[in-house]
């Protein structure tokens, strides 16, 4: 271990038309070291790594590559300095396959069989040197957010990068994948490579980083030795203020049951079962918590009750309004007409329209309301007016309806999404990964206003991969394996016993 | 993160002034080159188009049509489709027109065909889009290529009924009978008083591609239909989510954009021709991508891009006319040059124009 620096920024400024995202970024990394960079959304943690894999220009400062001066004008110059990006937000192609998607870019010469053949080998020793698992020929985008993200981490190795980045690569992984994930970070280390984690999870920079770098406000606030720091600390760098971690709640006063699921089958577009006969109730006054490794039918389970995706069979009872989800005609409008209201797992992709104002997407699934306009026209005040009515409540910034959605960091995106959810008063809702790519600050806001939903006599159903969340928000923890709910457990069940549940280790003693 | 960086009147006007001024300056280097001078060439075209009124009277004759193709495009794009069927529709739309005035053109006055010639023109331009739309929607086929395969069904078939089935009696020509003056359009300086178009065919279908524009403004950005139209153009599944119906918006959208290209039919038709005849369309649908992309499918852009190729087509008659160099061929390339700079490479100058109202916009903010 020598004190070689892999990477040497000095004096980075990258400015987005009036917000200067970075300024004047100093950093050093050590060769063969895993260093942590923590900061709240939109401190400038994503946009210091886009600049360092060429996705963006700095607009001024300097970066050392192995003690090299090196300018980096694209992602191509990046790899064959051998940096190697996982990306927040998957850079697939969703319609190839798992080895098309590895090998883009890095095709090897004129005839793809070759350099598929070869891939392939080379892919299935990865697979066997880290344990990631993925079919090779399936379609990317039919595969859960989980082992798409596997697919990214993949696609780096398969490069032979020696500088790695990971941005946020956590958010979708469970507690065992996550550790599997650090494991895999160390033995790359162990191999003389440089590991990046952009993450603002504490717990993550302390389980796994050497060196950890505060961002705050397109600053770089500090650099600290992980062991001679605490999450105390680094949190307090991060905001600026200590932040309560727990969530205050009191015991629950379940009421009737407001959200009833009978039966429920789900098959995917591969043919594949993905939810098997589940059954549950959610009773007013409650939050049930799903708990499971990403992609065992939790996702496919909020879509379908949503009325989104098309289920074999299965009855949702909302409020007294029974549903048969099989019938032909399935309209995710009629089912938010019983008083259902769903906060999606990914707000880019389903719950948002980025390109819009924050005032059209404050209205997304309620535009028929007369509330937004009699008839067949928009009533754009009355429809500001209920926008910046959520942006006042949820405290979102900046503080105008009028800014493209896409101008949001991601937490303030989260609010606009739960704004106008939770704000049309829904008998049930239905909540997916909710702090997702979301800061400290929101992270606590969004809990608090989920905990005083239940309190507010609602039935509440969370899906997170975030066992931390799970346990610290709801009143029944199901867990799901393949599937199936395996098991319900109290939320001060030990971690041990609900990890052993979410591997699906009791059906496999059932069996 | 690239877009919201400019401000709107500069997304809007200045890149395609910028973009229509490139492709001027090249058009310039090739009438250079054949050995005639640019800026004579382009006070020609100028004056062809806008400095006599006969030559206005072509210019919004011309613009009219591309209007209507213009907004057909433009009404499908918010919803990401690319009807590229604006010709085949225009085509059929004709039908449309044909049928109300030769059915009633020797009874009522003009005014009273009106409505049903605008009624039949959009009809059967809607029928026209509407094979591929259902096929789109629910068979996945793709609009451009069903769009395209349309336009020659279309052609082929106005042959056959303009041959075998409409054709005057004992004539040779392609053509129905003319339409009586209850088949005619009044033009557009019979009703405006002091102006004299001359020949000029422009007439009252001018004011209804205008209305065109304002229905066109009002369904995309004032109605739910419209807001669904543009959440689905945007992001499909966050429409699926939102309970939009994708089959429908399909649908409704397609319908829509072929009813625009249909009105088409009521310029040339009623309005000039009065007599419904082979290949009267002659390439308006497909300018009409062209129009809408320099107008960036809005369609005040799109009234203005209209105008543009309008004064091209016009100007460049007078231009051919006048400069025995320049041939109808160099007019055409000239168009084409247009149309290359502000629909192909729409987005050339966009990174400079962005870093330059960056430097412009110095003070500054913090990030969100």
């Amino acid at each position: 271990m020598s004190e070689q620096l892999a990477i040497e920024l000095e004096g980075i400024d990258k400015r987005f038309g009036a917000v200067q995202a970075n300024k004047d970024i100093n950093l050093k990394v050590k060769k063969g070291s895993i260093h942590g960079i923590v900061g709240e959304n939109g401190a400038g943690k994503s946009t210091l790594m886009s600049i360092l894999y060429g996705f963006y220009h700095a607009d001024g400062g300097e970066i050392r590559i192995d003690g090299k001066t090196v300018t980096i004008a694209s992602s191509q110059a990046a790899i064959a300095l051998g940096i190697g990006m996982v990306h927040q937000h998957f850079m697939l192609v969703e319609n190839f396959t798992v080895l098309e998607n590895v090998i883009l870019g890095a095709e090897g010469g004129a005839r793809l069989s070759k350099g598929i053949g070869r891939a392939r080998a080379e892919l299935k020793r990865l697979a066997a040197d880290y344990d990631l698992k993925v079919d090779p020929d399936a379609i990317t985008g039919d595969l859960p957010v989980g082992l798409q993200q596997r697919v990214e981490i993949l696609k780096a190795l398969f490069r032979g990068a020696d500088i790695l980045i990971l941005d946020e690569p956590t958010g979708v992984l469970t507690p065992p994948e996550a550790d599997h994930l650090f494991r895999i970070l160390r033995v790359l280390r162990d191999e003389g490579k440089t590991v990046l984690l952009i993450t603002h999870k504490l717990r993550e920079i302390m389980a796994v980083t050497d060196e950890v770098s505060v961002m705050r406000r397109g600053e770089m606030v500090a650099t600290r030795e992980t062991s001679k720091t605490s999450m105390g600390e680094l949190a307090e760098l991060m905001v600026g203020r200590r932040v309560l971690l727990d969530v205050e709640k009191t015991p629950a006063q379940p009421g009737a049951p407001f959200l009833s699921v009978e039966g429920l089958n789900v098959r995917d577009a591969r043919g594949v079962d993905v939810v098997k006969d589940v059954s549950f109730e959610v009773r007013a006054g409650e939050i049930v918590g799903i708990a499971g490794v990403s992609g065992n039918g939790q996702s496919e389970l909020l879509e379908a009750i949503a009325g989104i995706r098309p289920a074999r069979s299965g009855v949702v009872t909302i409020d007294g309004t029974r549903i048969d989800l099989a019938a032909a005609r399935r309209d995710p409008a009629e089912i938010r007409s019983y008083g259902l209201a769903h906060v999606p797992e990914d707000r880019h992709r389903m719950g948002l329209v980025t390109r819009f104002h924050e005032y059209e997407n404050a209205i997304l699934g309620y535009h028929r309301d007369p509330a937004c306009g009699r008839g067949a026209f928009l009533d754009l005040d009355a429809i500001r007016a209920t926008a910046r009515a959520g942006i006042e409540k949820y405290d979102i910034r900046p503080p105008d309806c009028a800014l493209k959605t896409a101008n949001f960091s991601g937490g303030n995106q989260q609010k606009i999404v739960l704004a106008r959810e939770i704000e049309r008063d829904p008998a049930v809702l239905l909540v997916g990964q909710p702090t997702r790519g979301v800061d400290i600050g929101a992270i606590e806001f969004i809990h608090k206003r989920l905990v005083a939903l239940r309190d507010a006599g609602k039935a509440v159903l969370l899906v997170s991969v975030e066992l931390d969340e799970v346990r610290a928000l709801a009143d029944r923890v199901l867990v799901m394996f393949d599937g199936r709910v395996v098991g319900e457990r109290a939320p001060e069940t030990a971690e041990s016993e609900l990890g052993l549940l979410m591997a699906g280790a009791t059906q496999e003693a059932a069996e | 993160m690239t877009a919201g960086q400019m401000p709107r009147w500069a997304d809007y006007i200045l890149m395609p002034a910028i973009n229509v001024a490139a492709a001027f300056f090249v058009s310039g280097l090739v009438v250079l080159a054949i050995g005639e001078n640019p800026i004579d060439a382009v006070r020609i075209l100028v004056w062809g188009a806008f400095g006599w009124n006969e030559g206005i009277g072509f210019t919004l004759f011309y613009a009219t049509n591309f209007i209507f193709t213009g907004l057909a495009v433009a009404v499908a794009f918010h919803a990401s489709l690319f009807n590229i069927g604006g010709e085949g529709q225009a085509y059929i739309g004709g039908l449309g027109v044909a049928f109300a005035c030769l059915a009633l053109d020797r009874f009522v006055p003009w005014w009273v065909t009106l409505p049903f010639a605008v009624a039949g023109a959009a009809a059967f331009g809607a029928a026209w889009a509407y094979i591929p739309a259902v096929l789109q929607a629910k068979r996945g086929s793709h609009v451009v290529i069903t769009t395209i395969m349309f336009n020659f069904i279309a052609a082929s078939l106005m042959v056959y009924l303009l041959v075998n089935v409409m054709a005057k009696e004992g004539s040779m020509q392609p053509e129905t009978r003319t339409f009586e003056d209850g088949g005619r359009l009044p033009l557009l300086d019979t009703i405006l008083p002091g102006v004299d178009f001359g020949s000029a065919p422009a007439n009252l279908s001018f004011v209804l591609a205008l209305i065109a524009c304002v229905f066109t403004w009002v369904l995309i950005w004032r109605t739910k239909l419209g807001y669904e139209i543009r959440t689905f153009g945007a992001n499909q599944t966050a429409a699926v989510y939102a309970g939009i119906s994708p089959v429908r918006i399909t649908v409704i959208t397609m319908l829509i954009s072929g009813a625009m290209a249909g009105m088409m039919a009521v310029n040339e038709i009623m309005g000039s021709q009065h007599r419904l005849l082979i290949e009267f369309v002659s390439g308006y649908g497909f300018v009409g991508i062209a129009v809408a992309l320099m107008g960036r499918s809005h369609p005040l852009g799109i009234l203005f891009a209209a105008l543009l190729f309008g004064m091209l087509y016009q100007g460049g008659a007078e231009l051919a006319f006048e400069m025995p160099a320049i041939t109808r061929d160099m007019i055409v390339v000239i168009q084409a040059l247009v149309i290359l700079f502000a629909g192909a490479l729409e987005h050339m100058f966009r990174p400079a124009l962005i870093k330059l109202f960056g430097v412009l916009s110095a003070p500054a903010t913090r990030p969100a």
